[in-house]
Formats: C-alpha cells, structure tokens, sequence
C-alpha cells in the first residue's frame, strides 16, 4: 500500500559521520556484496570490465570541497544511501504498491515482484537513492540490509546493516532514531546531526553529523624557511650545458 | 530530465487524443455512420497510441495492470484510471453514433469530464514532483489542458475555439518559460541544503562517486540539448501555435487545415521535448550539475 504509515514509533537509520569518513568506499563495495547475493534481485553492471562501465548501487560516495571565506580548503567525504524518509515521496507516487514503508521500524522497501519499473519514485526522491536496475527493470534501494538486521542465523555483532559492520573508520552508525535514549540519538544531539534538503519536506530519519571545525595548524618546523633550496642553477661545465640547450629551438626555458 | 522519445510522444498524442474526445463528447461535432467511425479512429489511434507508447519505458509492462491500484495516493494511478475509464464510456457513445445514429448525451458529457480528468491527472505526474521545481507549478496542469483542447479543437475542425485556445496556450508557455527559468534557483534547493555544508564555505563537488555514469544521471541530467533552447522555444512557438492560428484565419482550405495540423503536432513534440530536456532535478546537485 503506498499510503504512509502515520510517524512510526521505531525509526531505524544511519547516522553518517562527515568528520570521520575517510573516503575509501568500503561502505560501497560491502553493500553492493550483500545486497547483490541477498534481498531481491542481484545488482546488475553494464559493461564492468568495458570502456564504458556503470551499474547499480544503493549507496554511493561523493566527494566535496569546501572552500572557507579564509584559509584552506577542506575535502568532505559524503556517503549517500536511502535516508528512510518519514514523509517519503518515493512511496506515495508508486501506482502499484510497490513501494512500501514499514510500520514496525519505518524502513522504505520495494516488493519487486509488484514494481513495473516505470521510474517514477526515483524522479520524486530529491537524493537519488533509488536506482532502476538495467537489467532486470525493477527499482532497487537501500534496504537498510532488512535481511541482516533481524536475521538470527547471524551472529549478534553482523546484524547491522554491511555499510555499518564494514566501516574502518567507524564513520557509520545504525539504531533507532525514534528514540531519544538511543545511542544515535545522543550522538545526533551532541553533534549537532542534520538532515538533507529539509526544505524538501521529506523528514529524512538518517541524519549527518558535520566536520569538526579544522584546528589551526601551527608552524611545523621554525627553522625550514631558512633553509637553501636544493636546486640551483649548474655552475661551470653544467651551468654552459644548460644554457646551451636551452638556446637551442624548442630547449626549456 | 532525460527527454525519452516514449513519454514525449505519450503526451503529446495522448494529450490531442483525449482533447479530440472531449469535443466529441460535449457535442461540438456530432457525426454520424462512417464519419463518425473516422473521427473516433483518429481520436482513439492517438489516444491509445500514446498510452502504448507511454508503456515502452516500463521496466515490466506485463504488470502494468497494478498500477490500477493506488489511486489513493498516486497520480499515476490516477491517469491510468482515468484513460481506460474515459476509452470506455467513450467507446459506448461512439458506438451509438457510429451504428446507431444516435447521441447519448449524458454519456458525452461524461466521457468528456473523464477526457478531462485524464489530461489533468497526466499534468499532475510531472506538477507534483517537487524534486523538479520547474514542473512543480500550477501552469503545468493549465498548459497540458489548454495544449489538448485546443489541439483536439484543431483536429476536430472548432475554429474559433482552436483559435482562442491556443493563443491562451501560447501565453502560458511563454509565462511558464520565464517563470520556470528561475524557479530552480528560487526553490530554496541548493549545493548547502544538498550537503548541509554551506556554514562551513563554498561547497563544491570535488570527485563523483564513481568514473563512469549511472542510471541517475542518465535520467536526470540532461546538459546537451539545452545549448539551443531559446531557439528550439521560438520554433515551438511558431510550429505549436502562431502559424496554426494563421492558417486559420486566412480563408478556409483543407489544406491549409491539414497544414495547421501537422504545424501544431510538430510544435508540441518540440514544446514536450523542452519540457523534459530543460527539466533540472535537484539530484544533480549532488553530482555539481544541473
């Protein structure tokens, strides 16, 4: 059914640490494993190993530079997967009840064998979350790995979504943004989390928790301006050389 | 947007289809027999046609009888509704032109309120999609309403009316072009609402998540076409609604009938493929286009 629950009393999500992600798309890489072998059908590539290659993923990592009014640039590494909208305008389009919002936690599914790819809950996602598979024609999106988080034939520490479980950095955090005691919680209200295009009205459950302002950096070594710069211009022999050939047509300057 | 050949010609046959129904129905041209039995096989080839056409960019059309179903909240839903529900009454009513020689009026004005409702419902799959802040306005539904009528008056040989619907038209696109141009920018969607790191400095996008393309740019930006907009506006506006209405007015001649005709039709398809091509979605913003 494509009505939305009403605000569900669980919301499970991610909290996405800008501070921390390093920017290495392990994130990428375990979610395109998991979900390629488990929920629904695989994720298919067109052309991986041609001049040409693209495919399917539900989490994508881009890159920012941010450029203060002074000082240095700073890179921001932005991982970016469905954020579970709570005013999802994914599930509403849908014509055929395809898509879906969970009441018990409030994660956005796609019942495949309901969905006739016609691609309209990806043009009403402002965030790009939903990709529609090449090749089996269906839409595909993050599940917030449904079938790890409750699966008991894991062990305890795997049941979090593969983004989570693989993260090096510890820059990915999973948990029940609907309530307040919650770890993600505390951590989104101590961080000062904020949500994607709120002006969009979708009431995104994963939130992002900002960089941390970068420390001033101090002069590292007093003494390096001082010291002689170790190319010169040749003397003698190789100092004739060098103007030499750069007398000659086309010789560097 | 990506201006896919399947919708653009979805909207516009469909779009003259159903306004071609809608004169029927209402009464404007009453024909009877085999003249009868034409007029429907044009209105219902272009009605049906661009349905048909609309079901090539499915992923699974073999289900598309789901999509009856959720109505409730989907606009899409909505118009297919619609269409098989107005194709339906319209069918009867033709039938009792075409074998009966008679005019079941309440049945015309029903199947012309449906021809409506499918048109506008069609609108409403593009105007209420926020993520395109340039589709996201009311002159969406009022420029797909106005378009099929006054194409469909044009089809079904309403002069006067064709001339009055598509000067209003015409003014509407061009007030929805001026209008829409800034509307991205006025929309309140941005590179910091996108990344929430405005506060911090300039942000822009350094590395794209990946070396090749993928289905979301594919179907969201769309750079190329838009280098000949302005021109591309002024042959839609001369071809969609300035010569018909000039080929109008002069005395009439079939010809210059069939003329207007094919003048419209090829102005439209050009009007449709601005609407998608010149379409930004805010997604691009992730990738640092539009």
């Amino acid at each position: 059914m494509t009505q939305l629950p009403g605000p569900t009393a669980k919301k499970l999500g991610l909290v996405i640490d800008l501070d921390t992600c390093v920017g290495c798309h392990a994130c990428v890489i375990s979610c395109k494993a998991w979900n390629t072998e488990n929920y629904g059908v695989p994720l298919s590539d067109q052309e991986p190993y041609g001049a040409d290659p693209s495919g399917t993923f539900l989490n994508r990592v881009h890159s920012y530079e941010v450029q203060p009014a002074q000082g240095t640039a700073q890179l921001v590494h932005f991982p970016k997967s469905c954020l579970h909208c709570e005013d999802a305008p994914c599930v509403t389009v849908c014509p055929t009840g395809a898509s879906y919002k969970r009441v018990e936690d409030g994660i956005v599914l796609v019942n495949e064998s309901d969905c006739i790819g016609c691609g309209l809950c990806a043009w009403a996602c402002p965030y790009g979350a939903r990709e529609l598979d090449a090749k089996e024609g269906v839409m595909k999106k993050c599940t917030l790995c449904v079938d790890r988080i409750y699966n008991e034939n894991l062990p305890e520490e795997d049941r979090e979504p593969a983004c989570v479980r693989t993260c090096p950095s510890g820059a990915r955090h999973f948990g029940d943004l609907g309530d307040a005691d919650s770890d993600v919680s505390k951590l989104v209200a101590e961080r000062g989390g904020f949500d994607l295009m709120p002006e969009q009205g979708t009431k995104p459950v994963n939130k992002y928790l900002p960089p941390r302002p970068k420390d001033a950096e101090p002069q590292i070594d007093i003494l390096a301006p001082f010291l002689e710069p170790i190319a010169q211009d040749g003397k003698g022999f190789v100092g004739w050389l060098d103007k030499a050939l750069s007398a000659l047509p086309g010789g560097a300057k | 947007m990506h201006p896919a050949p399947s919708v653009i010609i979805f909207t516009t046959f469909s779009g003259l289809g159903f306004g071609l129904l809608f004169w029927l129905g209402v009464g404007a041209l009453v024909p009877g027999g085999l003249s009868a039995f034409i007029w429907f096989t044009i209105a219902y080839v272009a009605a049906v046609g661009g349905l048909l056409a609309s079901t090539f960019h499915l992923g699974h059309p073999e289900r598309a009888i789901k999509a009856f179903s959720q109505w409730q909240t989907s606009w899409l839903s909505r118009e297919g509704i619609a269409a098989v529900a107005t194709l339906l009454i319209m069918a009867f009513y033709g039938a009792g032109l075409v074998f009966g020689g008679t005019r079941f009026a309440a049945l015309g004005w029903l199947g012309a309120v449906g021809a409506l409702t499918t048109i506008f419902t069609t609108a409403m799959i593009y105007a209420q999609l926020r993520t395109v802040p340039r589709w996201h306005h009311w002159t969406t539904p009022a420029l797909f309403l106005t378009l099929s009528l006054g194409g469909g008056a044009l089809l079904g040989g309403q002069v006067s009316e064709t001339i009055g619907l598509l000067a209003l038209a015409g003014g509407l696109q061009l007030y929805a072009w001026a209008m829409g141009d800034k509307r991205f920018q006025r929309s309140g969607t941005d590179m910091d609402t996108a990344t929430g790191l405005g506060h911090i400095g300039k942000v822009r996008a350094f590395e794209p998540p990946h070396t090749g393309t993928n289905y979301l740019m594919r179907e969201f930006i769309h750079v190329v076409g838009r280098r000949h907009a302005v021109q591309l506006r002024a042959i839609a506006l001369g071809l969609g609604f300035v010569l018909p209405v000039v080929l109008l007015l002069l005395p009439f001649s079939h010809i210059f009938a069939v003329f207007a005709v094919f003048s419209h039709i090829a102005g439209v398809l050009v009007v449709r493929w601005l609407f998608f091509a010149q379409a930004e979605h805010v997604v691009g913003l992730y990738y640092g286009k539009r």
